[in-house]
């Protein structure tokens, strides 16, 4: 319940948009085509769901036995038909392979005025690198630009899904995969993690914001960098600490997640695992983002389930979060 | 043949298989394939009855948004022990190693499978590897997902290493049986049986055991590479270490995709012969559905990579998998529409086997029509690891196996136990198992469809209506089964005396005494043909059927 109440409050809800009965709405320009694909198997399957229903209640009702107590002998196999059903069926099927086909090869084949965002997953956080170099929690672009997102894991697998945009691609650790859309209609979507990744797999989600055209420089001009904006360290801090993914598991509010929380951490004695104590000052704090196994507080672990932040954090990053956990009292 | 009535009156009336001998130890080690396939029947209930514990644990906290009664921690290691108990404590084995165990001896009228002793010792493996998933739900669990994929199997502190020793050891316990009928089959069959006269059941089981033993043997390799990654830091799967994860995939379902059809196709073969025997009919296309049954065993075994289609794996073996899976659904269908022809203009006898039977075609119909969805690239990539798989895959294996195993199970109780069941009773929780499935599964496609992954602890809210609908459906599914288990105790305890031939089946297993005795007949039977129920007839005053004629398979 915790671990839900705080995702909600760190990410506003986004009320169910339009859709219809069985879809989301289509905001990429592939959903059409899938969903058109997907009505087309439906209905076929409707078909040969209610002959074969149909077929099976009408002999049931018509040869009971209390109407019909001796079975007549019919003939026990007729080759032609048999064949029939087979073969005829079988079109259809092969029908719905090449719509899959053409469907699949545009889902995999990016324009070439695709714009490249790099998505690093990990547990449980998605986070954006823009071509500026932006860094971000949120995945910000504009309507009818084609959007590639090279997909890359820091742990386990993990897959991106939005499903108003019909695609999905896996992170997976040691390769990159690739994944586009373009969004088709502006407003915010969820992407969604689908690959099993551990304890807040089904919290690990990424809010889609698709601004009209111009919209996306607006965006980062304001939110682009964390210390710019005229933006205290501690203010600074407060946006990494959700840009890079901390949230997910070290609360604000002194409850447990999958690490210790940051409630008045700055300065507190703490107890680690090898029964050592020590005082969580400025370079604890610095060796735990770079180096996560190095110290393990007493009630986690045996292993920590951070990835490390060598290289994906700078300098004055570290010290903006510093500055920020000294305020978290 | 016509003389087996007279010949089976026993030099001791009343001694069978089940009160030959008495005592545990004739039990335990005994190599009488019917008390063997009794042992696990009653070891894959016990698992079922385990595995459903945990779905209803499941169904009950996904009731709201966030917490109901456990945390995701809890919810993840129950979703995973649910999977794994079911695949391969239930689903894999329950058939085949059960039903399978007690009826193929039988309906080769022969005294027990080619190699008794080997039929023990799978039993006992798969004891062993029962007690291995026991102890992984003492020692912290198993948070993996049953699929184990990599590299969280490899970096999680939870129990890798015994789930996968077990799943190992009970790869092997499938590996024997499977060895173990097919040579029964090859060797054994009476005189005047040809493969093409066999009963279906037979056909299934044969098709079962070829998958068996190709198949699992890759599943204890990875499974056994998984362990000695973890254990010892050597790099296969794990990126971290120089192995590539998408490869565990491969391996994985290079076993598992086949191991669908392990669960399935005895499933079907059960199915053939309730439909046959309740309508009154001679099964029509014998041997396009025997047929159908070994097309589905080969080409199930170069579809796996139709899991993968968002893996990473390369776009030219997407698009091959593709291809290759529409043409498992060819011989399925097939199967559904000779089951129908069987029925035209039968004597249909509505009762619990039966209903089982119909049960089955309208679920596997809508769990096969479903997959067409997912063999499509297109609409796959939307909905992979979402819900409509979820229902999908249960529409399949639960709807299937379940159905086609219940309904073997009530159609062979009476030659089992020597005992009738409650048949009104039987029905009625036939149809209330009936309607809670589908309360439970079929908003699972829409919410899949509406965008809810699987594998959630917690959800949108938007999706709260459906799950509480799927949950209701899961209680009510729930009293279904209790409703059976309470009617099969109650016929143990004071069920009628059944007759020899209650349902006027013309295979073998029914020639002979009800219970059979230890040596299943008094001489090898004369086969003829496993579908020819004319040449029955129903003898009111003693409830049995009565062979009136011998009729030879025209297959």
């Amino acid at each position: 319940m915790l671990n839900s109440l705080l995702a909600l409050a760190q990410q506003p809800r986004i009320a169910p948009t339009e859709g219809d009965f069985w879809f989301p709405p289509q905001a990429s320009s592939f959903a059409s085509k899938i969903d058109s694909d997907y009505y087309f198997i439906y209905w076929v399957s409707a078909f040969f769901v209610l002959v074969i229903a149909g077929v099976l209640v009408l002999f049931t009702l018509k040869y009971h036995s209390k109407k019909n107590p001796k079975a007549e002998r019919t003939s026990t196999h007729n080759t032609p038909l048999e064949l029939a059903w087979s073969i005829l069926p079988g079109i259809v099927l092969l029908y719905m392979f090449v719509l899959g086909f053409e469907g699949y090869t545009d889902l995999r084949t990016p324009p070439s005025n695709a714009v490249n965002v790099d998505v690093t997953a990990q547990k449980w956080a998605w986070t954006f690198t823009y071509p500026n170099g932006v860094v971000h929690d949120e995945l910000h672009v504009e309507k009818d630009q084609p959007i590639q997102l090279t997909l890359s894991s820091v742990d386990v697998l993990h897959s991106f899904w939005v499903a108003a945009f019909r695609t999905k691609m896996d992170a997976v650790p040691g390769r990159y995969t690739k994944l586009w859309f373009t969004p088709t209609m502006t407003g915010e979507f969820w992407a969604q993690c689908t690959e099993y990744c551990g304890t807040n797999h089904s919290n690990m989600r990424a809010k889609v914001v698709v601004h009209e055209p111009g919209g996306l420089a607006k965006w980062l001009a304001v939110e682009g960098d964390p210390h710019g904006g005229g933006r205290t360290p501690a203010q600074a801090g407060e946006k990494i600490y959700k840009i890079q993914g901390c949230a997910a598991c070290h609360t604000l509010d002194g409850s447990k997640l999958t690490g210790p929380s940051f409630k008045g951490l700055f300065g507190r004695q703490e107890q680690m695992l090898d029964g050592s104590t020590i005082t969580a000052d400025e370079n604890y704090i610095r060796e735990s983002i770079l180096n996560p196994q190095a110290k393990i507080v007493s009630g986690y672990g045996p292993v920590s389930a951070m990835p490390t932040f060598q290289g994906r954090v700078k300098d004055n990053d570290i010290a903006a979060l510093i500055a920020f956990l000294r305020t978290v009292k | 043949m016509s003389s087996t009535t007279a010949t089976h009156a026993p030099p001791q009336a009343g001694v069978n298989y089940l009160n030959a001998r008495r005592g545990l130890l004739s039990w335990v080690f005994t190599l009488d394939h019917k008390r063997i396939g009794i042992m696990y029947l009653v070891g894959v209930m016990g698992a079922f009855l385990l595995g459903g514990v945990f779905a209803l644990k499941l169904r009950t906290e996904l009731l709201t948004v966030g917490k109901t009664i456990m945390d995701a921690d809890t919810y993840n290691q129950a979703f995973t022990l649910h999977g794994a108990v079911m695949v391969f404590l239930f689903i894999i084995p329950g058939i085949p190693a059960a039903l399978g165990n007690f009826c193929l001896p039988l309906m080769l009228g022969a005294k027990d499978v080619a190699f008794p002793r080997l039929n023990l010792m799978s039993f006992h493996l798969w004891m062993f590897g029962a007690i291995f998933f026991v102890i992984v739900l003492l020692t912290g669990g198993l948070d993996t997902g049953w699929t184990f994929y990599t590299p969280y199997s490899t970096t999680t502190t939870t129990s890798v290493i015994w789930a996968v020793m077990g799943a190992f050891i009970l790869g092997f316990s499938s590996i024997f049986t499977g060895l173990n009928f097919i040579v029964t089959i090859h060797k054994m069959r009476p005189p005047g049986m040809t493969f093409f006269k066999m009963p279906l059941f037979l056909w299934g089981l044969y098709a079962t055991a070829l998958i068996q033993i190709l198949a699992t043997p890759v599943l204890g390799i990875t499974l056994l590479l998984l362990a000695i990654e973890r254990a010892f830091k050597l790099g296969i799967f794990d990126a971290t270490l120089g192995g590539d994860p998408v490869l565990f995939q491969h391996f994985f379902w290079f076993y598992s995709h086949p191991a669908v059809y392990i669960m399935i196709l005895p499933a079907f073969a059960v199915i053939s012969e309730l439909i046959a025997v309740h309508s009154r009919k001679e099964i029509f296309g014998y041997k396009f559905i025997g047929l159908s049954s070994v097309a589905i065993a080969v080409i199930g075994f170069v579809v796996w990579g139709h899991h993968m289609f968002v893996s990473g794996q390369s776009q030219m073996a997407s698009i091959v998998f593709s291809f290759l899976t529409f043409f498992v659904a060819i011989p399925s269908a097939i199967k559904v529409f000779n089951w129908l022809a069987t029925l035209y203009k039968g004597s249909i006898r509505i009762n619990t086997p039966m209903l089982y039977a119909l049960g089955f075609i309208w679920l596997f119909t809508i769990g096969g029509v479903t997959g067409l969805f997912l063999s499509t690239m297109s609409t796959d990539v939307h909905l992979h690891d979402t819900y409509f798989v979820v229902a999908h895959f249960h529409y399949v294996m639960v709807a299937g196996t379940l159905w086609g195993f219940l309904g073997g199970l009530h159609h062979w109780w009476p030659k089992i136990t020597g005992k009738m069941y409650h048949d009104g009773v039987g029905m009625f929780a036939s149809i209330t198992a009936f309607i809670g499935f589908n309360l439970t599964f079929f908003p699972q496609f829409i919410m899949g469809t509406r965008g809810m992954p699987r594998r959630y602890y917690d959800y949108l809210e938007e999706f709260q209506f459906l799950h509480v609908l799927s949950t209701v459906g899961a209680y009510v599914l729930a009293v279904g089964l209790f409703m059976v288990l309470f009617l099969l105790i109650h016929s143990l305890m004071k069920g009628k005396k059944a007759p020899d031939n209650p349902w006027g089946a013309a295979s073998l297993e029914w020639q002979t005494a009800t219970p059979p005795i230890t040596e299943n007949f008094h001489e090898t039977p004369k086969a003829g043909n496993p579908y020819a129920v004319y040449d029955f007839e129903y003898d009111p005053q003693t409830g049995d059927y009565k062979r009136v004629a011998f009729s030879d398979a025209t297959h």
